[in-house]
């Protein structure tokens, strides 16, 4: 041994340490991979090796490497060898390694848990507190449920360093485990209230991240973070209690009212940034939950915009940032009060750091108003044109459309204006957004009708200088500008000026090369134009025109015919056969414009975007049963795939809608319409707005004609949107002057009166009318729409899991899992036998890796197998013989066959022959009618009670019933009976019995002394029905109370039972059994499952075993095996017991 | 609250890491390329706040080394680049008047300095001297037994 230790401390000096690896790294800067990978082989080597110092280092620089993100995933088993090292030094290294790579995924995590609870309950509190900081990085649900327990309790532990990490760590543990928190938290309360105050900050810490999740759970703690707050100076807790309030307020706007003086006082008085900054966060979300408009509250959002605008003005960027962030709160309730600092707000715009102008970009969305839009605008454009970056530029786009946009173009008044911006802006070079801009291109012109014939001209001149938009030869974004472009103006011809020349626009050789989406729109579109011309021609009676006008067609139309994109490709062939077909019947001085516009009939209303969602499911329909079977797999191998050549019968199918006839449509029609006048949710769209003005009454009438005296229509070039800015101020410069020529009218009429005007010229929003009576159409919504908007919350959210409430009183079933000795509950619940299994696992980590992996596998085979006892267990054994013995050694007294089957898996012996099935079972009695078996189970926390389980068998083709169990008591054991009832009363059997069928039914026995064995006699008493009659029978037995039938099966660690054995308590006796032929294996096995052992360390042939018995006497064994014979050293607290069991224990061996 | 991890880089190098969320090697590499080079192509007048995702990232420059914080979105900048400047405070202390190598060569004591000034990703302790007390006394117990071995 001691020349092993100085074996290893000589083969350590030539080892590399950290530093020598990181000098290493630094010196092989060229080959660095090459370096590493011999590295890690060396670091293999030393892993292989006993001496854990040795193992520590070779962690130690694993751990450095994975930062340096090589993948050390596999020495995964070695750094939780290093973490079971007792010395600390190396226990810190371990647990450090553990908490940087491992994850939810790693799969010898499980081996930890207790490991853990060992540190845990470490006397010295640095390895308890290294194991917590571990835990707190890669708890499971596993461990976390494991562990829950133990480290609530360490909540409570005497030195302060412990309880802040268990405090801090039972956050993590509620996040993975979440029925943890109702039974932890009442302590978790408690720590509120510690005298340490880090571990009262830690409480704070957790209590506030689970109120910011849940906060309705966490209202009751309102008056104690009240009155921390009040009285707390710690900076860093004040500023997370009153992070709570801000999440607690918006569900108690009194919170909010009592919050506002202690807050502004803060505010007032501290110096400390960062408890400012939270303050005046808080103090914005209590208004933002209060109803606004109270007086008395305008003065604190005065305070925090006055705050807010000294961080602003600051030097400091990160202050000037968070000063914007935080000003863009307020803007979203009180946007008056920020508006008062545009300026500041345009100055930012000009910063330096791109983080602040874009967060300036975010507050003049808010800022602004009919009045302001257009010149911010213009400030913006100008930015564009100045802006450097791409992404910079790119931003300012998608914003100057946002805040055009915003709440359906609320603050527009001059739609001219605004396509004018749009089309300056498909000027930017290389952005991204074109497909934004042509968003809104659509928009507008869908939407707001009156704008139309504007769009028109300005999309036809845009069309016109197609080339320079898609001049670039790369394809950048902005080409989708023409798909908008394409579409209004076919869409919208008739307002087209001069459709011919658009027409040839359109079909220009260039447009080929666009993207194919964009020239299927082309394609679709000319037709329309095409429409729209020939009309006009037909009208006119040009007959040459419209020759003119398809024999253009018939021209161009074949390059888009070659086109490579199908979709292109498919129009423009039916077209031209269209088209073809137009020219003959022209050829024939036929009139086909009427037939031709016909196809583009009718006007498209725009559809809400999430109109289809909004559709209710009608009852009864379930979308997602089959509506036809789907074919099988092999029939659709058979067929010929179907996708290319559509059969006869679609083609038919598709057909059909035309075939009604017109009458029916006009019919159907009429009833859509009536239906939908009566639905009061069918959301009609407005009544044409042209329409309008020639209802409209005389004054409003007179702005558009303004318009369309002072807009430069015919006039084909691109306008500048500035021009509209000018003409906006004359314009409203003279609403003005009307408005108070009016307001003087009236004020002379109202001389007299007590009203007052204000002679000063403020001029509200309200004031501005808009420059066009633009009616923005609604959106068209189904029939049957909801109207409601609700937003699904995402149900992966992890914090969901934690919305518990906490002030129900405790249940019993929620009290956290502790670890119990294995017997005690176990076929309720199978998830905690998981518990032992793991501690067997982890006690042996010196194994070699690949056996670790096979026992890895083998224990998930066990644990499926484990789980499907459970869900049989309540299934009755109505089953034949054969099967019920079979069923046996799977249902679910089972616990030690389980055991002993384990055993042998455990210790690494999967190639001997595996053993007979086994059954604790043993016969009780029998006749022709019934056989009888039984088992005697006891528990760890009754200690003088046995339960017996009895499986009762109908052997007869009778029916049993009426079947009472008795026993003649004696001193020391009894049957436990049904209150009030004599001892001579039987206690009935809670079942009959078919024939054929087995049952079990389960007796209670109070024992006074165990340490003895003891026989009950006792009799069955039934009732035998068959077609004869019935009779009444009785069978007598034996009832056998082997000592081994007190013991529990329960598992030890090794320095534990070394401990035991150390204290000198017991007493020892032994045997030696010869002639014993089985493997070693298996006989441990067999006696861990018939005598309720289990095995605590295995050298070779040599075992110790461990096993308790109810009343709580250890007993430990020491079996060794020689050339075939077997000896079993004992100890125990109770010779006699001992001296019985080993008896008990020989007669098992021999029959080996 | 600091729900992900600090970590140091210079020149794009990690120097330390520590996530306080699970994740696996591959998304815990994947994160940390990405916010290196975010990071790093920041200009050195700029603020020390970005969003990402949808974290935010605190990160402050000290000599060549980046120390780099994500938090949630609620999460307080202002307090979060406190933290970073008192984990350089610590170090400051501990190794005195601290440098880059001293990170490199002495990594594992750099992480048990941040262990014990945070765990879980919350501030366990607030008081400098309480830190380096629990370090000193952490250290003397591994001293001894470092001489014995």
């Amino acid at each position: 041994m001691a020349l092993k230790m100085v074996k290893g401390s000589i083969d350590r000096m030539f080892d590399k340490n950290l530093q020598d690896l990181v000098r290493g790294i630094r010196n092989h800067k060229e080959d660095e991979a090459k370096y590493i990978s011999q590295c890690i082989d060396e670091i293999k080597q030393e892993l292989k090796q006993d001496n854990i110092a040795v193992k520590a280092n070779a962690v130690c620089k694993l751990t450095y490497l994975q930062m340096l993100g090589y993948d050390i995933s596999w020495a995964a088993f070695n750094i939780i060898e290093v973490m079971s090292a007792s010395k600390f030094t190396f226990k810190r290294i371990g647990y450090l390694a553990a908490s940087q790579c491992f994850h939810e995924g790693t799969d010898v995590i499980m081996l930890t848990t207790n490991q853990i609870r060992k540190d845990l309950s470490s006397p010295s509190q640095y390895d308890t507190g290294v194991a917590l900081t571990g835990l707190s990085c890669f708890v499971t649900p596993d461990l976390a449920r494991d562990l829950a327990n133990d480290i609530m309790t360490l909540m409570s532990h005497t030195k302060p360093y412990i309880r802040k990490k268990a405090v801090l760590i039972m956050y993590k543990v509620f996040l993975k485990y979440p029925e943890s928190l109702r039974p932890a938290f009442p302590r978790l309360k408690e720590k509120l209230e510690d005298p340490d105050p880090g571990v009262q900050s830690a409480a704070v810490n957790v209590i506030c991240e689970l109120a910011r999740r849940n906060p309705k759970n966490y209202l009751s703690l309102a008056p104690l973070f009240f009155k921390l707050m009040t009285s707390s100076t710690n900076n860093w807790v004040l500023i997370k209690i009153i992070k709570l309030f801000g999440a607690l307020t918006p569900l108690e706007p009194r919170l909010g009212k009592k919050l506002i003086e202690p807050l502004t006082n803060l505010i007032h008085s501290t110096s400390a940034m960062s408890l400012l900054y939270e303050c005046v966060n808080t103090v914005i979300a209590v208004l933002i939950s209060l109803s606004s408009g109270m007086p008395n509250h305008s003065a604190s959002i005065q305070l925090c915009v006055q705050k807010l605008r000294i961080l602003i003005e600051d030097s400091d960027q990160n202050l000037k940032y968070l000063g914007l962030l935080a000003m863009s709160k307020i803007l979203r309730t009180h946007p008056k009060s920020v508006q008062a600092h545009k300026d500041l707000v345009l100055q930012c715009l000009d910063d330096k750091d791109e983080s602040i102008r874009l967060r300036a970009l975010d507050l003049l969305y808010g800022m602004v108003s009919k009045k302001n839009l257009m010149e911010i605008v213009k400030k913006l454009m100008t930015h564009v044109d100045k802006a450097e970056g791409t992404t910079y530029r790119d931003e300012l786009l998608t914003k100057i459309i946002d805040i055009c946009s915003q709440s359906n173009y609320q603050h527009i008044t001059n739609f001219e204006w605004y396509i004018s911006i749009l089309v300056e802006l498909t000027r930017l070079e290389g952005t991204r957004h074109g497909h934004l801009i042509a968003a809104q291109m659509l928009d507008v012109a869908i939407r707001v009708k009156a704008i139309r014939r504007f769009a028109v001209s300005q999309m036809s001149a845009l069309l016109d200088s197609a080339h320079l938009v898609a001049s670039s030869t790369q394809r950048n974004g902005i080409c989708e500008v023409l798909y908008a472009a394409a579409w209004i103006c076919g869409e919208f011809s008739e307002h087209l000026q001069e459709p011919q020349q658009t027409l040839e626009a359109m079909l220009r050789p260039k447009v080929t090369t666009l993207p194919g989406h964009i020239q299927a729109v082309y394609v679709q579109n000319v037709v329309k134009l095409y429409a729209a011309i020939l009309q006009q021609k037909e009208q006119a009676a040009d007959v040459q025109a419209a020759q003119e006008v398809t024999q253009l067609l018939v021209e161009r139309l074949p390059q888009f015919v070659q086109s490579a994109d199908l979709e292109v490709q498919e129009r423009a062939s039916c077209i031209l056969q269209l088209v073809k077909h137009v020219q003959k019947l022209q050829a024939k001085d036929v009139p086909v414009a009427e037939e031709v516009s016909a196809l583009f009939a009718g006007e498209l209303n725009p559809v809400a975007p999430k109109a289809q969602k909004k559709v209710p499911v009608p009852e009864g329909l379930d979308l997602d049963a089959w509506i036809n079977e789907p074919l099988s797999d092999s029939e659709s191998e058979d067929e010929k795939p179907k996708a290319i050549f559509q059969d006869e019968e679609q083609r038919h199918a598709k057909q059909r809608p035309p075939e009604a006839d017109e009458q029916e449509l006009a019919r159907r029609r009429e009833a859509r319409k009536q239906e939908q006048a009566n639905n009061p949710f069918y959301i009609k769209s407005s009544p044409s707005p042209q329409k309008r003005y020639q209802d409209a009454p005389g004054v409003d009438h007179i702005p558009v004609v303004q318009i369309d005296l002072s807009v430069p229509l015919k006039v084909p070039g691109m306008p500048m949107s500035d021009q509209y800015v000018k003409l906006e101020e004359e314009r409203r410069h003279q609403q003005r002057l009307e408005k108070d020529k009016r307001k003087k009218k009236r004020r002379e009429r109202e001389r007299r009166g007590t009203r007052r005007h204000s002679s000063l010229h403020t001029e509200s929003d309200e004031d501005i009318a808009p420059a066009q009576r633009v009616d923005i159409v609604t959106e068209e919504m189904p029939e049957n729409a909801l109207p409601s908007d609700e937003d699904d919350k995402d149900p992966n959210d992890p914090y969901r899991a934690l919305d518990i409430d906490l002030d129900k009183p405790l249940a019993d079933s929620e009290k956290l899992p502790v670890q119990k000795h294995r017997n005690t509950e176990t076929p309720k619940s199978p998830e905690k036998e998981d518990i032992p299994v793991m501690e067997k696992k982890s006690k042996k980590p010196k194994k070699k890796e690949k056996k670790h992996k096979e026992k890895e596998r083998e224990k998930k085979k066990r644990k499926e197998a484990e789980k499907k006892p459970s869900k049989e267990k309540k299934k009755k054994h109505k089953k034949d013989k054969e099967e019920r013995t079979k069923d046996k050694k799977k249902s679910k007294k089972k616990t030690p066959p389980r055991e002993g089957v384990a055993e042998p898996m455990e210790n690494g012996a999967l190639d001997e022959d595996p053993l007979p099935p086994m059954s604790s079972y043993c016969l009780l009695a029998e006749n022709s009618y019934i056989k009888m078996t039984y088992d005697v189970q006891g528990s760890l926390q009754k200690d003088s009670q046995v339960t017996v389980s009895v499986v009762l068998e109908n052997q007869s083709s009778s029916f049993l019933k009426s079947m009472e169990l008795n026993v003649l008591d004696s001193l020391n054991a009894r049957l436990a009976r049904p209150e009030g009832s004599s001892v001579h009363d039987g206690v009935p059997v809670p079942f009959q019995l078919p024939p054929g069928i087995s049952n079990e039914a389960q007796f209670v026995f109070t024992i006074q002394s165990i340490v003895m064995a003891q026989k009950l006699k006792g009799t069955l008493s039934f009732i035998a029905k068959n077609d004869e009659g019935s009779t009444h029978e009785k069978l007598d037995f034996k009832l056998h109370f082997t000592c081994t039938s007190y013991l529990v099966t329960t598992p030890c660690y090794s320095d534990a039972f070394a401990k035991l054995l150390e204290s000198g308590d017991l007493s020892m006796s032994s045997i030696k059994v010869d002639g014993i032929s089985m493997s070693f294996q298996n006989l441990l096995a067999k006696i861990c499952f018939h005598h309720r052992f289990s095995v605590v360390e295995r050298v070779d042939s040599c075992a110790s075993m461990y096993s308790r018995s109810i009343q709580g006497h250890h007993i430990c064994l020491l079996v060794k095996k020689g050339e075939k014979s077997v000896s079993v050293d004992g100890k125990c607290s109770d010779p006699t017991l001992l001296s019985n069991l080993l008896e008990e224990m020989k007669e098992t061996l021999a029959k080996c | 609250m600091n729900s992900s991890f600090t970590e140091i880089y210079r020149q794009g190098k990690l120097r330390l890491q520590k996530w306080y969320v699970p994740l696996s090697d591959k998304e815990k590499k994947k994160i940390t390329r990405e916010l290196v080079q975010t990071v790093l192509a920041r200009k050195p007048k700029m603020c020390s706040f970005l969003e990402w995702r949808d974290l935010k990232i605190v990160y402050k420059r000290y000599a060549s080394l980046y120390f780099c914080c994500a938090i949630e979105d609620q999460d307080n900048e202002l307090i979060t680049l406190e933290i970073i400047h008192r984990y350089v405070e610590l170090l400051d202390k501990y190794f005195g008047s601290v440098c880059e190598l001293d990170i490199i060569f002495n990594f594992e004591k750099a992480y048990f300095i941040l262990d014990e000034f945070l765990l879980g990703g919350e501030v366990q302790e607030t008081s400098k001297k309480n830190v380096l007390k629990a370090i000193e006394q952490a250290d003397l117990l591994q001293e001894p037994q470092e001489i014995e071995s």
